[in-house]
């Protein structure tokens, strides 16, 4: 006889939590992406199947002047935090273990538990004594605010990649003539690129989402697509909204699974 | 001549650690190893052998002394720079590369050119007999192909001297023993220096043209298998190669008195005094009856080991040996527990240990 242990799923009452917790998650989510093909005005009520929607959305030279914003921040902050990100995780595993090792982690991780509106609102006092000074304006505050909060983001899955992979390897290329830049190129880098790849995705996506700190550190006419939507917010409210976030959606979903398929190969 | 030693160490010392709390992995070691040998650095976990190894491969610098190859001084010479090249305990095969690749890494970084990798990657396939799994990813192999291709990777570049740490010791006995022969003839079919590092004494035995053994940082005896075996100089090396017999004896400088009645002519330059001798339970010689000449034992117990016969003996002075005999046909065992029986030694058996 098998040996009875604790398991939550014999408990009463799981099912029902279950299905509650999942339909709390997603049903928002399918109405959002159901009503962006409503044909009716309204966000609410059911007119009928349409694309209209998209095609306004697409249309809008708002809405695309925000989207290359958003996507070009996206980018740049991606890549600036991935490399980063990359040199603080090298860094802080291909070595033995150090004094003030978890305060480094705590350090490098700060963005992940200082309150944003905290961060926003702190940038945006730093950054008007810049502008004050420097006169400097332009989209650059918004890029450099986004590389420092999505430093944990990329930082993560490449810590955990590294700290997955055997610190012989790199001994075992010296050993075999490779100089330490060689063992990088040739050791170090290829079997860290898909926790860097990673890495970059998911700060694109954080990045890609971001209004809180946007809102407090852009300009104005510096729309990104979740601060566009958001000021849409205050006039009125039309189904294009639910289909530029189901748009929003569709690129984040096929990220993620990217993601997730990147870093399932590791083991 | 040092022109005929592969490598050579000089009073290695490394310490690991500050001031008090400091280890020292190896204590003043010296040893010579001959260019195309087999050398096996022998002891237990701890003894300092990996360490050795790890200053002959340049992974880490001695404390003080001095590490020569083919008499050139490389102490501090960066693991790229040497023409050693190492198989490591968990392969430490590339994973992103496939076989061929991980072969021909070592050939790739010396900036060869591809005709001759592509032509060294091949004969290093055949001569380990993975040619068709060049284009495997290393994952895909089983544990003795992986140490197969760590061996290939290894001898690719054609080094001076081949390291291997402990490289049998992840595969169960039976491709234990496939690869000890495989290793044997790969280093006569090349003629490398091959320094082997194992904590298992048959290994060592059956593998090596010479084994250093060590223990606590030292080295303790180097020599043959038989020399080491046969010949052991203190405790240590004797009770760690094989099981043996330490039995208390005094000398008057020219005849030796074992367990205060046997005698025989000491062997020269034996000290004067009490002593210790150590003897192989095979060379205990019994006899059914306590004749003269011999030395008076009690049987304690008998053990059938399937080809021995494995007698527990009281002596008359208290000690403890054990002989083993090998089985007749039946498996019966010729004396009872119990018995009284005469023990003697061959000739030339008994070894007198320094310590």
């Amino acid at each position: 006889m098998a040996i009875k242990t604790f398991s939550v799923s014999t408990l009463p009452g799981f099912t029902a939590t279950a299905v509650i917790v999942f339909v709390a998650l997603y049903l928002p989510i399918l109405t959002l992406v159901a009503y962006s093909f409503n044909a009716s005005q309204s966000v609410a009520i059911w007119g009928g199947f349409s694309w209209d929607w998209y095609i306004k959305a697409w249309n809008n030279d708002a809405v695309k002047d925000a989207t290359v914003r958003s996507l070009l921040i996206a980018v740049c902050a991606a890549v600036i935090s991935t490399a980063v990100a990359t040199m603080a995780a090298l860094g802080t595993t291909r070595r033995k273990a150090f004094k003030g090792q978890t305060f480094i982690y705590v350090m490098i991780n700060q963005p992940l538990m200082v309150p944003e509106i905290v961060t926003a609102v702190s940038l945006l006092i730093l950054f008007g004594m810049v502008k004050q000074v420097t006169g400097i304006q332009g989209i650059g505050y918004v890029i450099f605010a986004h590389a420092a909060f999505c430093i944990p983001f990329a930082y993560l899955p490449i810590r955990a990649r590294l700290e997955g992979m055997d610190l012989t390897l790199e001994t075992a290329a010296a050993d075999l003539y490779a100089s330490p830049w060689q063992t990088f190129r040739h050791v170090t880098l290829p079997i860290l690129l898909p926790g860097v790849i990673a890495g970059a995705m998911l700060a694109f996506v954080i990045s890609l989402d971001d209004v809180v700190i946007t809102e407090f550190t852009k300009s104005g006419g510096q729309d990104t697509l979740p601060t566009y939507m958001l000021g849409q917010m205050r006039r009125q409210l039309t189904p294009e909204i639910n289909a530029i976030s189901s748009m929003l959606l569709a690129l984040t979903i096929v990220l993620l699974t990217a993601f997730f398929l990147l870093t399932r190969k590791n083991d | 001549m040092s022109q005929l030693n592969a490598v050579e160490a000089r009073h290695a010392v490394k310490a690991f650690g500050q001031g008090d709390n400091a280890v020292r992995a190896l204590n003043d070691v010296s040893v010579e190893i001959r260019k195309g040998e087999f050398f096996t650095l022998l002891g237990p976990s701890g003894c300092g052998k990996t360490t050795l190894l790890r200053l002959i491969a340049g992974f880490e610098m001695p404390t003080s002394g001095t590490i020569l190859l083919e008499g050139a001084d490389i102490t501090y010479l960066p693991p790229n720079k040497r023409p050693v090249n190492t198989v490591f305990q968990s392969y430490a095969l590339f994973p992103h590369l496939t076989v061929a690749q991980n072969i021909g890494f070592g050939l790739e970084m010396q900036g060869r050119p591809k005709a001759e990798v592509k032509a060294t990657v091949d004969r290093m396939l055949a001569l380990v007999k993975l040619e068709a799994m060049a284009g495997r990813k290393t994952s895909q192999l089983s544990g003795g192909q992986q140490q197969r291709v760590a061996l290939a990777r290894a001898l690719a570049p054609s080094p001076k001297v081949l390291l291997l740490d402990e490289p049998l010791s992840a595969l169960d006995l039976k491709l234990r023993r496939e690869m000890q022969s495989e290793l044997k003839r790969l280093q006569t079919e090349t003629g490398i220096t091959f320094i082997f590092v194992t904590h298992d004494q048959e290994e060592a035995l059956t593998m090596s043209d010479r084994i250093g053994v060590m223990s606590a940082g030292k080295l303790q005896q180097v020599g043959t298998p038989r020399e080491i075996y046969t010949r052991p100089l203190n405790r240590f090396v004797a009770s760690f190669i094989g099981e043996t017999n330490f039995v208390p004896a005094t000398s008057d400088g020219s005849t030796l008195t074992v367990a205060g009645g046997y005698q025989m002519p000491a062997p020269a330059a034996t000290k004067s005094g009490a002593v210790t001798v150590t003897v192989r339970p095979e060379q205990v010689k019994l006899t059914p009856t306590a004749e003269p000449g011999t030395l008076p034992a009690t049987v304690r117990g008998v053990v059938y080991m399937g080809t021995d016969m494995n007698y527990q003996l009281h002596l008359a002075d208290g000690t403890e040996i054990e002989a083993c005999v090998v089985s007749d046909v039946t498996g019966e065992a010729a004396l009872a527990a119990g018995q009284t029986v005469g023990v003697t030694f061959t000739p030339g058996s008994l070894q007198v240990l320094e310590d």
